[in-house]
């Protein structure tokens, strides 16, 4: 585990004290990526340790920035269809999610 | 495709929305109430998914039972308004489209509404800083939701900073989420603090739960040894393809930095928040009038100056939950009044009793007076651009620099907001100005001595981001009416 960075609370650590969850993977630039039902496509990534999957034309890279779906700043393609937002799109098992610009 | 015509609409299902709902169901009206999320709550009651069941969620918030109780309400979920198409005797007619998020298949539905509540909330707004637009850098509202939604934490180590008694509760959510905070700053100095949170104490008396939150929030951070700084900001971000640093100081009054009080802070993640914008493209194609803040203006029933039309909750001015449930309640009242007694005598029902008790009146004067002490404590005052580079992103969708945009004014002499963004393409790009718009607008202010045209970035033909396709397949507006 690393020490840095994004991480989804463990369900022993977590005060809520959540019930059972069902597991989902999805498949992000074609590696098999873990979740659970319920989360959002950046809710996946993020809990799997990543911050960034889009880089701008001046190559600046992006993530997550307002996580409500106002700043865009999250896109990436799902089963093809490209310009989701990452934070608003529920993640699917089986979901196809390709990051970086759209071709 | 069919036009349907329910008595009252309501937009939006947080706080506001469902109060509003509530009261004009209440009140006998047949209701629409719809969201573009997955379900209700908003953002000040966003909560872990259906699938995501917990005991004892309600340790991430405040006013649970009080959402308990609203959220059986029948919700259209992930209703996506994209268009509101005005009429001159009546509101507007909107069309929405209905399905997962940014999709291009969702199912387009038209509501041609007798009264329509606007209940759309607010989002954050955050200053521009050297390295904001690094990832990592989140606002936090994204802490907040990414917490409370998906238990999960931005970082290890977050700083969350800005202004405002938002900050508070964002630490609290990320100590329980099981980051860890190294402070929270706010950038307004005590004196001010002090002078707006202590005049006239006897006001405070009937909002004084909201003490027994703010004194929990305080405990989370003594407990945890966590520095609350007043006077004190980012001002910087580091790191190459993350944040891995950031700068900050002290400010004075005006929130301009003060030279030498720098210092370095090793950091996974910052959580900023300045303030709150209105989110009112919905209003704003609607035509209902703002004020000065951007904000919708309405009379003491919600009513804004578009016929049927009333708002209540964060668009007509940021005051926290308590205030939007107050206002909620009679701005659903009124609309349901309107929509089920016969147009004569709604025409000049302005002020007359649409079943609004007086304690509910009070209770919305209250909430008000604690929104206009929340500004006069912590709104943004304008020495911020002091922590600006020439090469500072403003714009982060256009990667426009604030040098672009006092070299846009010097360049081309121009005082019109439109044409400035037009030559620096600030605040067109795909979030349409709804990040950067006021910034921008604030800092053209500044270069051009003053915009013939301010107040314009919050004018978007469409409310919302929809395709090509979609646009296509939803039938024409003209055929709807």
């Amino acid at each position: 585990m690393t020490t840095t960075g994004p991480a989804r609370l463990g369900p022993d650590a977590d005060p809520v004290r959540p019930g059972p969850t069902s597991p989902i993977t999805l498949i992000v630039d074609g590696e098999p990526v873990r979740g659970v039902e319920g989360q959002t496509v950046a809710g996946v990534l993020l809990g799997a340790g990543r911050l960034t999957w889009r880089t701008t034309r001046h190559g600046r890279p992006r993530g997550v920035f307002c996580g409500i779906g106002v700043c865009h700043d999250c896109l990436v393609t799902v089963n093809d269809l490209a310009d989701v937002r990452a934070c608003q799109r529920r993640a699917v098992d089986g979901d196809t999610i390709t990051t970086g610009e759209p071709q | 495709m069919s036009v349907e015509t329910p008595d009252v609409l309501v937009v939006g299902a947080g706080p506001a929305g469902l109060a509003a709902a509530d009261a004009a169901r209440r009140a006998g009206a047949q209701v629409v109430l719809l969201d573009a999320a997955g379900d209700a709550g908003g953002q000040y009651w966003r909560h872990l998914p259906a699938e995501r069941p917990a005991a004892d969620e309600r340790v991430l918030h405040h006013g649970w039972d009080k959402f308990t109780a609203l959220r059986g309400q029948e919700l259209l979920t992930d209703a996506q308004v994209w268009l509101a198409e005005r009429h001159d005797d009546r509101p507007p007619t909107l069309h929405v489209l209905v399905g997962p998020a940014d999709g291009n298949e969702r199912t387009p539905r038209t509501f041609a509404p007798k009264a329509l509540v606007l209940a759309t909330g607010a989002y954050e707004r955050t200053l521009p800083f050297p390295g904001w637009d690094l990832p990592g850098v989140f606002t936090a509202g994204a802490a907040q939701a990414l917490a409370k939604a998906e238990r999960i934490a931005v970082g290890r180590r977050v700083l969350v900073a800005g202004a405002g008694p938002f900050l508070l509760p964002v630490a609290s959510s990320l100590l329980r989420t099981g980051a860890g905070v190294v402070g929270v700053f706010e950038a307004n100095g005590w004196s001010r603090l002090r002078k707006a949170w202590t005049a006239r104490p006897a006001e405070l008396l009937s909002t004084r739960h909201k003490a027994g939150e703010l004194a929990g929030y305080v405990r989370d951070l003594a407990r945890n040894r966590i520095p609350y700084r007043t006077g004190t900001a980012v001002i910087a971000a580091h790191g190459t393809d993350r944040v891995t640093a950031v700068t900050v100081a002290r400010l004075d009054p005006e929130w301009a930095p003060v030279p030498g009080t720098e210092r370095r802070l090793d950091v996974d993640a910052v959580c900023v928040s300045h303030g709150f914008v209105p989110r009112t493209e919905l209003a704003v194609s609607a035509g209902c009038g703002l004020d000065a803040y951007g904000a919708v203006v309405t009379d003491e029933n919600g009513r804004t100056s578009v016929p049927g039309v009333y708002a209540a909750g964060e668009i007509t001015g940021i005051g926290g939950a308590d205030l939007a449930l107050a206002e909620g309640v009679i701005a659903g009242l009124a609309a349901a009044n309107a929509a089920t007694t016969s147009a004569a005598s709604t025409s000049a029902a302005g002020t007359a009793n649409v079943g609004v008790t007086e304690e509910q009146r009070r209770a919305r004067r209250d909430n008000q007076r604690f929104a206009d002490r929340l500004e006069r404590a912590h709104g943004i005052r304008p020495g911020w651009a002091g922590w600006l580079g020439d090469d500072t992103v403003v714009c982060r969708c256009e990667e426009v620099t604030a040098g672009d945009l006092k070299a846009g004014a010097a360049a081309t002499g121009s005082r019109g907001l439109r044409s400035l963004k037009l030559s620096t393409r600030a605040g067109l790009g795909v979030c349409q100005g709804r990040v950067c718009g006021r910034t921008v607008e604030e800092l053209l202010h500044r270069h051009t001595g003053g915009l013939l045209d301010p107040g314009r970035t919050a004018s978007r033909p469409l409310a919302a981001f929809v395709r090509m396709g979609e646009l296509a397949a939803a039938n024409h507006p003209e055929e709807s009416a």
